[in-house]
């Protein structure tokens, strides 16, 4: 394992983290790509993973730059984010929701960006 | 910001998305160990290639085929992904991760919503792939064969290797180098053209689709 915080992120930890919820739960509603923007200021009182969370979310990121950045799990971050909705300090944006089949325009969008990489 | 190690706390000022980003999709890597995953996604990627870590354990509960998986086991699963911001609006993540059955646990937050998915080949160690491909199509996942070249990889006529693979004639099969950027840009296109291809055509009608390559 590359890092020591992951390391360091043992069960027990990552319990007191997430205030003993189902991380299981949480998840539900967030993908990995669901984008969060923050809406509000860290803010002393608040637990440091929240206030981490606002901090590196002043423009936007997806809930997996988030784990890497926080050296969480995803299935925890996603614990912290739904506490952060909840009090709307976030707003997030959802991705096209899956099963659809992507449309047209969308695939075109993404053909000329790869085109100009 | 402190960016004294090697592994960032957050992004850097040039990696920051505009602000009018709305829409961000996925699209996954997929491939046996050592395929060249993580130089596929590095080479795409407009920032630092980043890791996100999930365990056995979590993301295992309510999974019913974990018999003899210890609870407390602690694997941990790393998966590559880097970014492509496509327009103020739009932006594309680019996952990277194992393809091997032990692995698959992870599937299911990765492959739903994803637009597509590449499978990264060596020719060298083409069994690696069978399993990925038959998971993929068993899921119902859209998805492109790239080769990737390595200096002792067989150079099998294409055809010889969908045959091996047994792959539909509609999938396509392209070449890469995972180390070029542009080389890894066109498998993106490639499977990008090859989902645009797919969702043009009536229902149905998907098996008559041209091969890319
Ligand atoms: N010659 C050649 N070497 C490559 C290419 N792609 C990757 N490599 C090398 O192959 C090795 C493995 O590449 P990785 O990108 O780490 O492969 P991976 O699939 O991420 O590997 P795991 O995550 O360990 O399963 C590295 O030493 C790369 O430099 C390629 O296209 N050509
Ligand atoms: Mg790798």
């Amino acid at each position: 394992m590359s890092n020591q915080d992951w390391a360091n992120a043992n069960p027990e930890r990552l319990y007191v983290i997430s205030g003993g919820r189902d991380r299981k739960s949480a998840t539900a509603g967030f993908d990995l790509v669901t984008l969060v923007v923050a809406r509000a200021r860290p803010e002393p009182t608040m637990q440091p993973e929240h206030a981490a969370i606002l901090r590196i979310c002043s423009s936007p990121l997806s809930v997996a730059e988030i784990s890497a950045y926080l050296r969480l799990p995803n299935s925890l971050v996603t614990v912290l984010l739904a506490d952060l909705l909840a009090e709307r300090r976030i707003e997030v944006r959802a991705p096209v929701p899956p099963a659809a089949l992507p449309d047209l325009s969308l695939l075109e969008a993404v053909i000329h960006g790869l085109q100009r990489l | 910001m402190d960016f004294n190690g090697s592994e960032p706390r957050g992004p850097r000022e040039a990696e920051l998305l505009p602000a009018t980003v709305a829409t961000a999709v996925k699209i996954v890597v997929v491939g046996g160990f050592g395929v060249g995953k993580t130089t596929l996604v590095g080479a795409v990627s407009e920032i630092r290639p980043l890791t996100t870590e999930e365990t056995m354990t979590e993301a295992g509960v309510g999974i019913d085929d974990l018999a003899g998986v210890e609870r407390k086991s602690s694997t941990t699963v790393a998966m590559d992904f880097g970014r492509i911001t496509i327009s103020d609006e739009l932006v594309l993540y680019v996952f990277g991760t194992p393809g091997q059955e032990r692995f698959w646990f992870l599937w299911n937050g990765l492959f739903e919503g994803a637009l597509g998915a590449v499978v990264l080949v060596d020719t060298r160690r083409l069994e690696v792939s069978f399993d990925v491909l038959g998971r993929l199509e068993d899921r119902g996942v859209p998805f492109v064969v790239a080769l990737n070249g390595f200096p002792e990889s067989p150079g099998y006529p294409v055809e010889e290797l969908r045959a091996a693979l047994d792959l539909p004639h509609h999938v396509p099969i392209v070449h890469c180098d995972a180390r070029s950027r542009e080389s890894s840009r066109d498998v993106l296109m490639a499977l990008m053209r090859y989902l645009y291809d797919l969702a043009a055509q009536p229902a149905g009608a998907a098996a008559s689709a041209q091969p890319v390559g």
